[in-house]
């Protein structure tokens, strides 16, 4: 058998991988290191993903996401509405009406209709604060430094980024700072946790409740470790985290969304609200007419759950038909694998909006083998928000 | 009884003219926890080299292949409803099939396990 080589290429590549805050502290606690959007991030730790995924769900996992961008950007004229309609001229959020201390899940668009990257923004009173993906980061921040210029200073962090998730987040974060029980999710705030002040949101990607804690690099590992000491938090890697919001059935931007999926067909027209689809804020964002015309028509191809009827797991790239054999390709798998909470094959991909009903039965091809998959319904596993 | 390895990670238990044949412990380890395994149906035979089983890891699919020229005579069936066997015990209840083989000299020029040892240091 072959044996998958990623852990060599740490060793070979040609650019030497960075590190996060916590990397010392991911080889002490002996974890299996990939590469990771040009990062050494943790895959997983001894325990194994199947353990820290379980454990996520039953108690808390904590993840280092410190990869991630954390990009600030500061209205030049003091105002937040200035701010709020220089961003709004690249993303199809509501960022006006988004209060001080919330936080909302968006993404920056191309002028084709495709997405760019995904990404959370916090109105963090006098200034936005962006969370986005490893892998876009520098380009993110060069779109938003060209489209915001005039007035904003665009400045990326170089902090650290802890996600702690799972039902015991709570419990475990208020024993180091007790005000993050009286958030609600999507909440954002500044607590002090071990002397340090911090910003805590109350988010995350794996459909669990929890924190995602930005906080300054040289307090990460304390930090980390002063929540790993409680019984009930286990460090989890990047598998995890993937297994994690598949399940939850949240999109990883490069696999489920990208340059050539428009939010509709995404399934993200929840993301797009009124105030930027009528009325005087209309649009303005790039891509605008492609993307709003299609939310308006409805979109070709949908983005779907998809629960294959074998053991067999069905994984990225994988064709689908509308047949048992012969036919060609309606659509593909983007994300595939095991759902260890779900303890069964789980994926999700794009088909024509006519195969998308829930119950729909559709075929992918594995090891060149017709295998059934059901149209099933997001998520796999039920949200835990804290809502009030 | 002869204990033999290959490089491609497996081991071979030969007992006459049958092999026990699973994955070694380093190949479960560096697979990780294994969520599904599919394995030849009895009376396949198989060359040298062909794919006969396949293992699944929660990220990744990996072929297996057969070590030696043979004929499958019993799959361990434990393992398909259990994959976590094999990351558990590799080299004694996680083993995935026996094969009888077409040569009962083939193996004899297979790794021992001091050599197998040294190839994954």
């Amino acid at each position: 058998m072959s044996i998958d080589a990623k852990t060599s290429d740490a060793k070979t590549s040609a650019t030497p991988l960075q590190r996060t805050p916590l990397h010392a502290l991911h080889l002490a606690l002996d974890a299996r290191m990939a590469p990771f959007a040009g990062y050494d991030m943790p895959l997983n730790y001894p325990t194994g993903v199947l353990k820290e995924h379980r454990h996520t769900r039953a108690a808390a996992g904590l993840f280092d996401v410190s990869h991630m961008g954390q990009i600030i950007l500061r209205p030049k004229s003091g105002g937040m509405a200035d701010a709020a309609r220089a961003i709004e001229r690249l993303v199809p959020a509501d960022i006006l009406g988004l209060a001080p201390g919330r936080q909302r899940y968006t993404f920056l668009t191309n002028d084709s209709g495709g997405i760019l990257d995904d990404l959370m923004v916090s109105n963090r009173s006098d200034h936005y604060l962006l969370v986005v993906n490893a892998a876009c980061k520098a380009q993110d921040l060069a779109l938003l430094q060209d489209g915001l210029e005039r007035d904003c200073n665009v400045e990326q962090l170089d902090r650290a980024l802890i996600a702690l998730q799972g039902p015991k987040a709570e419990s475990a974060l208020a024993r180091l700072s007790p005000d993050c029980a009286g958030m609600q999710f999507m909440d954002v705030r500044e607590l002090t946790i071990l002397g340090t002040e911090c910003v805590v949101a109350r988010s995350g990607y794996t459909g669990e409740d929890g924190f995602e804690i930005s906080l300054p690099a040289d307090v990460a590992r304390e930090i980390a470790e002063g929540l790993l000491e409680n019984p009930d938090v286990a460090p989890a890697g990047l598998a995890a985290r993937d297994t994690l919001r598949l399940e939850a059935g949240l999109c990883l931007y490069g696999a489920d969304i990208d340059t050539a999926t428009a939010p509709a067909m995404a399934g993200l027209s929840w993301a797009i609200p009124a105030a930027r689809r009528q009325g005087p804020r209309t649009g303005g964002f790039p891509g605008a007419r492609i993307i709003l015309e299609e939310l308006d028509r409805g979109a070709a191809s949908r983005r779907v759950a998809l629960a294959p009827e074998t053991r067999t797991p069905v994984r990225a790239g994988a064709p689908l038909f509308a047949e048992e054999s012969g036919g060609t390709p309606l659509g593909h798998v983007t994300s595939g694998g095991f759902g260890p909470s779900v303890d069964r094959p789980i994926a999700m991909g794009y088909v024509p909006t006519a195969l998308s009903a829930p119950g729909t039965v559709l075929f992918a091809e594995v090891r060149g083998r017709r295998l059934p998959v059901a149209v099933a319904t997001f998520p796999f596993v039920e949200h835990q928000y804290k809502r009030a | 009884m002869l204990l033999r390895f290959t490089e491609d990670h497996e081991w071979l238990k030969i007992d006459g003219e049958v092999a026990t044949v699973g994955i070694t412990a380093y190949a479960a380890e560096q697979l990780g926890d294994l969520v599904f395994v599919q394995l030849p149906e009895i009376g396949t035979t198989l060359d040298k080299g062909q794919e006969v089983a396949v293992v699944e890891s929660v990220k990744a699919a990996s072929d297996v292949y057969a070590p030696v020229a043979g004929e499958v005579v019993a799959i361990n069936e434990e393992i398909v409803n259990d994959p976590s066997i094999v990351n558990a015990n590799p080299e004694s209840s996680g083993w995935f099939y026996k094969l009888k083989l077409a040569d009962v000299k083939s193996a004899e020029g297979l790794m021992d396990e001091a050599a197998y040892k040294e190839l994954i240091g």
